[in-house]
């Protein structure tokens, strides 16, 4: 399946995505309203995570494209995670 | 040169110009990525004034939004599907939708923007400067950069999947040549992509 060059996705895949993502966004809004402080950002955070997760697998159709351009988006979500990550490095410790 | 086929238009390259859209798709995540990480430093250092702040938003119209986006996302996905199933009827009016639903985010923005700027709130507003801690300011200038920033690409995306659908109806985009559809809707799902971070970030402060 994975390298078929003209995979059709069936309408119902589809469905069901929309459907686990409308979920996850239920599930983000319930997690910043119940007080767990600080938390409660990053439970949003990762209910995002895997909302993105699901788009770009499925929407997106990386799940079906070559795996080189699986390989450049993890890259360029990295790059990413670095840079905050050195940022806040230097805020954390001025 | 024993294999010599007909082929309409030699320069077409499907998996190229999906490489092509996804390079810029990159610097389009990395343009909202120096915007959120600008975000998350000020939020970091005015935590406070962000969960206040944010209670100016209302986060039933954010929710709507977002199911909105997140529909009109199914909607384009399953053209290309139907495309590929050589539906010409089924692709335009999923197009047609998508367009609808992109409309109706858009009325909506204008409303919460609308109610913002009748409280006075707006970037260098008397109100903002007068009333408003730095951190407030702060908060209400990067949600109307980034939202801005956001329904801008909206409009983009728009224009381009009505492209995209008058060539669908023109029959120049086909079965077997899908690749404009297919880079609206990955543009298209990068909008959704933007929004799944700016909706939380934004309205669910509490």
């Amino acid at each position: 399946m994975e390298n078929e060059k003209h995979h059709i996705v069936p309408y119902r895949v589809y469905f069901y995505i929309l459907l686990a993502l409308i979920t996850l966004t239920f599930g983000s809004i319930g997690i910043t309203h119940i007080n767990v402080g600080e938390y409660s950002v990053l439970g949003a955070l990762i209910f995002s995570t895997i909302k993105s997760f699901l788009v770009l697998t499925w929407f997106m159709h990386l799940k079906f494209d070559q795996p080189f351009l699986r390989i450049m988006v993890g890259f360029v979500a990295l790059v990413f995670l670095a840079v905050i990550f050195i940022t806040f490095l230097d805020y954390y410790y001025r | 040169m024993e294999h010599v086929t007909q082929h309409s238009d030699p320069h077409y390259d499907q998996e190229a110009s999906k490489l092509g859209m996804w390079l810029f798709i990159f610097t389009e995540l990395l343009l909202f990525g120096g915007l959120f990480i600008v975000y998350s430093i000020y939020r970091f250092l005015n935590p406070e004034a962000f969960q206040l702040a944010a209670q100016a938003l209302n986060p039933v119209i954010g929710a709507i939004n977002t199911i909105i986006l997140l529909v009109s996302s199914m909607t384009i996905a399953m053209s290309t599907s139907a495309l590929q199933k050589k539906n010409k009827g089924l692709t335009v009016f999923l197009l047609e939708i998508t367009i609808m639903l992109a409309l109706i985010f858009l009325i909506n923005k204008y409303f919460e923007w609308g109610i913002k700027f009748d409280h006075g709130i707006w970037p260098g507003s008397e109100h903002m400067i007068n009333d408003m801690s730095k951190g407030e300011i702060l908060f209400f200038g990067l949600y109307f950069v980034m939202t801005g920033l956001h329904a801008l690409h909206i409009i983009i995306g728009m224009i381009i999947i009505i492209v995209a659908l008058n060539k669908v109806q023109k029959g120049t985009v086909h079965a077997d040549r899908p690749s404009l559809l297919e880079n609206a809707g990955l543009y298209w799902h990068l909008v959704d992509l933007i929004w799944i971070f700016l909706f939380p970030l934004f309205y669910l402060i509490h």
